[in-house]
């Protein structure tokens, strides 16, 4: 009998369906997937160094960008705590009622100085006030013809740095004070406090400001890379659709070519940071050392390391996203 | 497996490349589709591998109206399919086993499993020893080899060549022709688009005939 073709052993048909389940159970598919993944993390990275000089534009591109918010934003910290280190020398200058008793003076001086808010607090009698004004003033003359002391009691308080910061702590704390019965009026110079701080308040903004414009040039360069990378791959692209690739798998190694791109691009940053911290740390020791404090310069917390690999892998991540979404669908077999 | 109901497909500016084709291969049937250059034979394969959504009438391939198939269920339809093409459109910057390895990676298949699959379809279309090498550095014909190997390595019910010969001697052509037939032999089923009369009648099966987008013959080749 002749053998026909049908009766021969026929191949497992390949229908959509079990192309998909043919693994072998559950696990061995999640292992796969996972292996594939990793393999596309590790190709995608072998393809940079392939380009190391285009790749490490790419990514020096970014981390410049990454690098100036990081490193402003280092300063405006560092600038902060110098000011918070000024706020300590902020006096709230308390004047007393004329008839308020030397010892019920001394006694609020003592009751304050035991208040969470205050370092200091010091009473200055009308005598010392005159004697004071009389040395430093140079109206001495003039003062010992006055006929009685016009001077009133004053108690100086010296705010605590560790509890009360800011200009709106100090201004609470001065109404507060202002307040109580003895005293007449409180005084707070702060005008250059306020000063300080709007000027801060105007460098933060402008830091974050700053760092969307250059978040948001990072997204396009990063965008521009992949879309360069995706037409350079057309061929492949079409193909692989063409033999069932489906949109994802297209999508993986753009992807982490966008990750790469992003991760190295935050580590440049952070070299360029510290970099210029380096530089820097010198002679901001030496102006301290002038000014009479121990102040150093402080770099980024552990915190601020990882938020800015985080930020720039994202960057990265989120600019191919954007790029594989406009592009991989225009691309298709004819 | 491939039935075709009525199938028009005009394209935009009043061009008709199909006209109400009507015909059905059957599971396991190998059939030449044939017609000048223009008369509608990549249309007709386009279709049936969603490249392109006929306008009227209707396609079914394995059971599956085609009409029903959304975009992002494409990529599925297309891995039941091995297709070869006239211009190999292999992978040059990867090697003869990446190339015939990309339709497992796709699917998702281990390791394991990938090396003896792309082991067996190389072995099969006799480049065993070549798996390290790059396809720029093959013949035409071996290249054609290679393009086959990656249509059946995932063992797909169908083969679709789009003339599949078109670039090789008439030995080599022979050859290619030959392997199709294996396939076949074993239960896959085959269409070929291809001009080569003579390889035709060399190798008699059934034949489409297609004339300006319209199927003007069904059987085997008038001598």
């Amino acid at each position: 009998m002749k053998r026909t073709p049908e009766r021969r052993k026929q191949p497992r048909p390949a229908t959509a369906e079990n192309v998909r389940t043919r693994r072998r159970g559950p696990l061995a598919a999640v292992e796969n997937h996972l292996l594939r993944h990793l393999q596309t993390l590790f190709y995608t990275l072998g393809q940079l160094a392939r380009r190391p000089v285009s790749s490490l534009l790419t990514c020096a591109v970014i981390g410049i960008a990454l690098a100036l918010p990081a490193g402003l934003h280092l300063l405006l910290g560092n600038a902060q705590s110098v000011a918070r280190g000024w706020d300590g020398t902020t006096q709230i200058s308390l004047f007393l009622h004329q008839q308020v008793a030397e010892s019920d003076g001394q006694a609020l001086a003592a009751k304050l100085e035991r208040e969470a808010a205050v370092a200091v607090a010091s009473y200055i009698s009308r005598e010392a006030a005159l004697a004071e004004f009389r040395e430093l003033s140079g109206f001495g003359e003039a003062l010992t013809a006055l006929e009685e002391n016009p001077l009133p009691a004053v108690v100086v308080v010296r705010p605590d740095a560790r509890t009360v910061g800011g200009p709106e702590s100090l201004e609470s704390l001065r109404e507060r004070l202002a307040a109580l019965p003895e005293v007449e009026a409180a005084q707070l110079d702060m005008q250059w406090v306020k000063r300080l701080y709007a000027l801060m308040d105007i460098g933060r903004r402008g830091i974050w400001f700053l760092g969307g414009v250059l978040g948001l040039a990072v997204l396009l360069v990063v965008g521009n890379t992949i879309r360069l990378a995706i037409q350079n791959r057309r061929d492949e692209i079409v193909i692989t659709k063409l033999i069932g690739g489906t949109d994802a798998f297209i999508r993986r190694p753009f992807l982490y070519t966008g990750f790469w791109y992003g991760l190295i691009g935050g580590f440049i940053a952070l070299a360029l940071v510290a970099a210029g911290f380096w530089l820097l740390q010198a002679p901001v020791r030496q102006l301290a050392a002038l000014y009479g404090g121990g102040f150093t310069l402080e770099g980024l917390d552990a915190v601020a390391t990882l938020l800015l690999l985080g930020g720039g892998t994202a960057l990265g991540l989120g600019g191919s996203w954007v790029a594989v979404g406009r592009h991989l669908r225009e691309i298709e077999p004819r | 497996m491939i039935r075709f109901t009525n199938v028009s497909k005009s394209y935009p500016g009043g061009f008709d490349a199909l006209k109400g084709v009507d015909f059905h291969l059957a599971p396991g049937e190998m059939a030449y589709l044939t017609g000048h250059s223009g008369a509608g034979k990549s249309t007709l394969l386009k279709l049936i591998a969603l490249v392109e959504r006929a306008s009227e009438g209707q396609v079914v391939i394995n059971g599956q109206n085609l009409a029903r198939v959304g975009r992002r269920r494409i990529p599925h339809v297309r891995r039941a399919i091995g297709m070869i093409f006239q211009d190999h459109r292999l992978l040059n910057d990867r090697t003869v086993y990446d190339n015939v390895a990309l339709p497992l990676v796709i699917a998702g298949h281990g390791p394991e499993e990938i090396g003896r699959r792309v082991r067996a379809a190389l072995d099969k279309v006799g480049l065993l020893g070549k798996e390290r090498l790059y396809p720029i550095t093959l013949s035409g014909g071996e290249q054609q080899r290679v393009g086959i190997a990656r249509a059946v390595v995932n063992r797909p019910p169908l083969l679709l060549a789009d003339e599949p010969t078109g670039n090789l001697d008439p030995e080599l052509s022979r050859e290619i022709m030959q392997l199709f037939r294996d396939f076949n032999q074993v239960g896959v089923t085959v269409l070929i688009a291809t001009h080569d009369l003579a390889l035709i009648r060399e190798m008699p099966q059934r034949v489409l005939r297609l004339d300006h987008g319209r199927l003007v013959g069904d059987g085997a080749l008038a001598a």
